[in-house]
């Protein structure tokens, strides 16, 4: 462009790269060092919440109040235990594998179906399916609420765990279906054509052919189900009001906002170290194929 | 749901020539269609596609939920909602979240991808910086933590007395900042809590965005370089073109994301925080539905959340088109 917006950002780093291909290395120095400073200073904010959070979920409510940067002083367990059983983490923890499994599975099967077919057979109306999928991915989850409650009473699914499932699986459709349309989209029609030729039907062709084809899509599709699903928070709270079938989130937000009263702050953090750990471990160990399935979820 | 993915329409433009035969409809064939295609819509059109559509028909009834008599009503809900004072303050916090939102996140999450991809040596290939997949793995870690988890959290390192916050400011030296009531104080609740949003999702947009420059080829860059383009003007004027249509589905998914905002709301602040300061639509449509059982005042707000939304998402399409062809016409 032009030289008036050149003369504005010129720091002593930009410098470095003006000097052509040979540069210098000073500046090079100079400009991975404030890289550094920010990306590290980053890493603090995001890192410190966490450990502050660990630290404190190991003291008692009084040490918390008296010194809230104090380390504990000792090993102490009892908020784990407390979080656990009294406040209901455990039942709760169950609930959400039950709930959030079940539904992995169904969308996971449903969706890939769906999006088979959309991707790979030519049939009328299949373009207005795939609008109405899109407009499920777009339009706010809160238009339907109201009636979605008085769809599940009906059924006699409300506050139920199936109910939950159905209604996590049915919102979770869309994105599913998008992201693997794609997929099925990019195989090449000779295999389908050439599993045709060697005699296999249509549904051996999607088991045993097309859907290991699929895998790595299926595999990016699944990790982002599980994240939403698992931190899911509105359903729940709106269409699962049984303190018995609570799942995770809903309970934690019950247990925070019961803490104002009975202060057990404690356990409270002890509870938020409980819920964050498993999917700090799974995103650990599977960090490579998720930011993997980020880049893929887009340049599609 | 929080994951990111771009649509492909099945359009005239990207289908590819269809060279399959229409083959003959077997058993085998029919079956296959009916339960792949019809149970995944079954469960799709019970429990998405019908609940939207009665929403818009009871936001035209005066239904209390309970009875079973409803009464059509015209726009009587929608103009009892639009002066409401209470909702109306509601959408101004949307909106405000709406337009801060997306642009701090992204902003941010856009410059900390350029320090990690292009803050290596200068010279030769582009290189990345030494120990970026540490910080990746870091900056990501907040978008696998449960939303409502993230605001328990930080309503309590907010905490005027026991949280870290005020702790390390006093710390410092500022005095000032003991038991300072972040949340409680109409004048920082707001900011207060965009920050907690922000967060949770820099670094999701970060490795995005590392992602789509990687994908960006070298010799652009070395191109750049050769011109004689520093860092600053690489960033602004080649990098993020390049990836515009990644920023923009960015964009929509944290707007989408700052007109919904209930979760962290409901962790930080469940009444709407000081003088309503963070009330948010989405709290206001429960509370007037399951607390209140006037449940075509809720639908009716529905509505509104969802045209907002939809007006929201036309309009970043609609700046990325304008952009992309002034793009073109230099």
């Amino acid at each position: 462009m032009t030289a008036t917006e050149l003369a504005g950002p010129t720091t002593a780093p930009d410098r470095a790269g003006q000097d052509g291909p040979s540069g210098t290395p000073a500046g090079e120095k100079l400009f991975a060092g404030v890289s550094h400073g920010v990306l590290v200073l980053w890493s603090l904010v995001v890192v410190l919440p966490l450990v502050w959070t660990l630290m404190t979920s190991f003291k008692t409510t009084n040490q918390i109040f008296s010194s809230p940067f104090a380390l504990p002083t000792s090993l102490n367990l009892v908020n784990y235990v407390n979080a656990w059983t009294t406040a209901g983490i455990g039942s709760a923890f169950l609930n959400t594998v039950l709930v959030v499994g079940s539904a992995l599975v169904l969308v996971m099967v449903l969706g890939s179906m769906c999006a088979y077919v959309l991707a790979r057979f030519s049939f009328p109306g299949a373009r207005l399916i795939y609008y109405a999928m899109l407009a499920g991915l777009t339009f706010p989850i809160f238009l339907a609420i109201v009636p979605l409650f008085f769809t599940l009473k009906n059924f006699g699914l409300l506050n139920t765990l199936p109910g939950l499932v159905i209604t996590y699986v049915a919102f979770a459709l869309p994105f599913t279906v998008f992201f693997l349309f794609s997929f099925f989209k990019a195989l090449p029609d000779e295999i389908s054509e050439a599993a045709a030729l060697d005699g296999a039907g249509e549904w051996r062709t999607f088991f045993l052919v097309m859907l290991p084809m699929a895998k790595n899509g299926l595999t990016s599709v699944l990790i982002f189900n599980f994240l939403g699903l698992w931190n899911q928070f509105l359903i729940p709270v709106a269409l699962n009001t049984n303190a018995a079938n609570y799942v995770l989130s809903q309970r934690m937000a019950a247990f925070a906002s019961q803490a104002g009263y009975a202060v057990d702050f404690g356990a409270l953090f002890a509870a938020v170290v409980i819920t964050v750990t498993p999917v700090l471990v799974v995103y650990i160990i599977f960090q490579r194929q998720l930011q993997g399935s980020v880049s893929q979820g887009t340049s599609k | 749901m929080t994951a990111v993915v771009t649509p492909l329409a099945p359009g005239p433009g990207t289908r590819p020539p269809v060279r399959r035969r229409r083959r003959k409809l077997t058993l085998d064939r029919v079956s296959f269609l009916l339960v792949f295609l019809g149970l995944p819509l079954a469960i799709y059109v019970v429990f998405v596609v019908s609940p939207f559509l009665q929403a818009v028909y009871y936001s035209l009834t005066d239904w209390s939920g309970f009875t079973s008599t409803q009464n059509f009503v015209g726009l009587r809900n929608y103009t009892r909602v639009l002066t409401d004072s209470i909702f109306l303050r509601a959408m101004r916090n949307n909106i405000i979240l709406v337009l801060v939102l997306p642009l701090v996140t992204i902003v941010l999450a856009l410059a900390l991808a350029s320090l990690l991809t292009v803050g290596g040596s200068s010279r030769g290939q582009t290189r990345g910086l030494r120990g970026s997949d540490f910080y990746r793995v870091v900056s990501f870690f907040p978008y696998v933590i449960p939303a409502i988890v993230i605001g328990i959290m930080w309503s309590r390192i907010y905490d005027p007395s026991s949280g870290i916050l005020n702790g390390l400011l006093t710390g410092v030296g500022i005095d000032s900042a003991a038991s300072f009531p972040w949340l409680g104080d109409e004048r920082t609740a707001m900011p207060a809590t965009i920050f907690v949003i922000v967060w949770g999702f820099v670094g999701f947009y970060m490795v995005l965005f590392v992602a789509a420059i990687k994908g960006i080829p070298a010799e652009i860059f070395e191109a750049a370089r050769i011109d004689g383009a520093g860092r600053l003007r690489t960033a602004v004027r080649i990098t993020v073109p390049l990836i515009r249509d990644n920023v923009q589905t960015a964009y929509v998914y944290m707007g989408i994301l700052a007109l919904d905002a209930f979760v962290y709301m409901a962790a930080l602040n469940p009444g709407g925080g000081p003088a309503n300061s963070t009330l948010v639509m989405s709290q206001q449509l429960l509370s007037t539905a399951f607390t209140k059982g006037q449940f075509g005042v809720a639908c009716a707000m529905g509505v509104v959340l969802a045209v907002i939304t939809l007006v929201f998402s036309g309009l970043v399409f609609l700046v990325n088109r304008l952009l992309a062809g002034r793009e073109e016409v230099r």
